[in-house]
């Protein structure tokens, strides 16, 4: 139940039932006019273009799905590679920033004044230079980085497979992204964990692997599904390098069978699907998370910013 | 290098055309994204489903699904997209009333995809506004329409703009996918004619374009960041 209307009486809920009819027929007519008519005056709805996806008698069926096996088989193998090495150099960059940032405020008392200067000039340099490639990769388009990437490196020589340049090309944009996440999950953290961390003798460093990286695994866990999310969809970028993925395949299917839109409607459910329970998982995990903090007496630390407050979540 | 110089005019107005479309598109999807997220949280129960059923669609779907949806399944509709020939708009943006439907397909594409992503802003705006307010606005007895308009969405408007900016920047990037679905001239379209085609040096044409689309970018996500904290601490 929304906050913005009250429970309806008898005249509203009269009301809304004539609303909901009429926009129901409303939505049925235009899908009628406007998709199915075309759609069936083209012959779209005829036997021969949609059976061999959906009908396991016919002839091409277990060809079809074959190939649209090794698609998805390979779809996922490159967003499996790329989540695992988007997660790794993220979380390096994010603890590499961090470590830079407060090396950067550092004083280096304790050497000679020039090496002092020296030290201090480089710290921030380096911080600039992480700075500026997370801005600029952050900046670019996720597609122009692959096309940079499967064109650009052969120029230097280096040649892997195309699967190789999705998988880099991937990487680049969503570490840089990752570690934005988990930086900002670890600035968000209170003061008092560093602190403590410190207080008890603990390194710079040893603090942002032990103590800061975890929870802000932990309470950024929602925004980081949902960039797994972004990286499944955006697989599918690997048609542009002409990697032999889910679309690419349907492309080639559409190349034989000439049905473009049923094989794009598959290919549609099938991405549907797995991404729609990859963010049901990211919203039931952010519902736990915010059950565990309620019911802890301690606050342990910021709410991630996420993008939706979850359906029916008490509003702040 | 000297590409950059002796080409410049193609990288301008490679940019140009980018522009051209991002603006083209944030306008429709800002558009069609208020009026899902209005059904979205209507009081009527088919309009919600209608809403939250185009969101969950066009949210888990790659844009590229999409922008291939509309360059087939739009001829096969029987429409070339020639709606968007409006008369005045297309002589300002003159690749709206080209006889190629490209430009037309891939912006419909865009602003379907963008639109669901500008619902989950605003209504993210909407969830963040304080319970009391809409409760006062009921008690005092407004109706949904003017609880909305009076009370709750001048207030999210605030909340919203800082994920509607993240959602312009995404759109921005997103349009780069145009250069591959037949769109002639654009910023991506530009790297891939001039260096396998015309033969240019790889990096500095490299350099170029991500120069293009950077300008866009860093600048609106530098204002975010100035909105953001300084929300953060009017907040406080």
């Amino acid at each position: 139940m929304s906050i913005l209307y009250d429970v309806p009486g008898p005249r509203q809920r009269r009301i809304t039932v004539i609303v909901s009819v009429v926009a129901v027929l409303a939505v049925l007519a235009g899908l009628y006019f406007f998709v199915y008519r075309p759609l069936d005056s083209k012959g779209q709805f005829s036997a021969d273009l949609w059976a061999p996806l959906v009908d396991p008698r016919n002839e091409d069926f277990a060809q079809v799905w074959s190939r649209l096996g090794v698609g998805i088989r390979n779809t996922l193998r490159a967003a499996g590679l790329a989540i695992v090495a988007s997660l790794l150099v993220g979380s390096l960059l994010a603890v590499l920033r961090i470590q830079l940032k407060s090396l950067a405020r550092r004083r280096f008392t304790g050497f000679a004044t020039p090496m002092s200067h020296l030290l201090r000039g480089l710290s921030v340099v380096l911080s600039g230079v992480t700075r500026a490639c997370v801005e600029v990769f952050r900046g670019l388009p996720v597609v122009l980085t692959i096309f940079f990437v499967a064109r650009g490196l052969p120029e230097f020589g280096i040649t892997f497979s195309t699967l190789w340049y999705l998988v880099i090309g991937l990487t680049i944009y969503n570490s840089v992204v990752i570690a934005e996440i988990l930086r900002s999950g670890m600035e968000g953290l209170p003061v008092g964990q560093r602190e403590a961390a410190s207080a008890i003798g603990m390194s710079p460093l040893q603090t942002t692997r032990m103590i800061l990286l975890p929870q802000a695994y932990r309470i950024m866990l929602p925004a980081l599904i949902s960039q797994l999310v972004v990286v499944l969809k955006d697989t599918s970028l690997g048609f542009i390098i002409s990697y032999e993925e889910t679309l690419n395949i349907g492309k080639q299917i559409i190349g034989v069978l000439n049905n473009p839109i049923q094989v794009y409607t598959v290919i549609a459910v099938l991405f549907i699907a797995v991404n729609y329970s990859l963010s049901k998982l990211a919203q039931y995990i952010q519902r736990r998370l915010a059950r565990g903090r309620k019911t802890r007496t301690v606050a342990p630390g910021v709410a991630p910013d996420a993008a939706v407050a979850p359906e029916g979540a008490p509003v702040p | 290098v000297s590409v950059l110089f002796d080409k410049f005019d193609v990288f301008a107005g490679g940019f140009w055309l980018t522009l051209q479309a991002c603006v083209l598109a944030a306008i429709g999807a800002l558009i069609l994204g208020a009026v899902v997220a209005v059904l979205r949280i209507s009081p009527v129960p088919p309009l919600r489903a209608v809403g939250t059923g185009y969101v969950t669609i066009f949210r888990n779907m790659p844009l590229t699904v999409v922008m291939f949806f509309a360059a087939f399944g739009l001829p096969a509709l029987g429409s070339n997209a020639d709606f968007l020939r409006i008369p005045v708009v297309d002589s300002l943006f003159r690749r709206l009333g080209t006889d190629l439907p490209y430009f037309r397909f891939v912006l419909i594409a865009l602003v379907l995809y963008t639109a669901a992503f500008v619902c989950e802003a605003l209504r993210s705006g909407v969830n963040a506004v304080p319970a009391g307010q809409a409760e006062a606005a009921r008690s005092l007895g407004l109706t949904f329409g003017q609880n909305l308009r009076y009370v709750v969405l001048p207030q999210s408007w605030k909340a919203s703009i800082v994920p509607l900016g993240s959602v312009i920047i995404a759109m921005i990037k997103n349009s780069a996918l145009m250069g591959f679905f037949g769109v002639v001239g654009d910023l991506s379209q530009t790297a891939d004619q001039l260096t396998s085609a015309e033969g240019y040096a790889f990096v500095p044409v490299a350099i170029g374009v991500s120069i293009g689309y950077l300008v866009m970018t860093i600048p609106l996500g530098a204002l975010l960041d100035r909105i953001e904290r300084r929300q953060a601490v009017g907040g406080r």
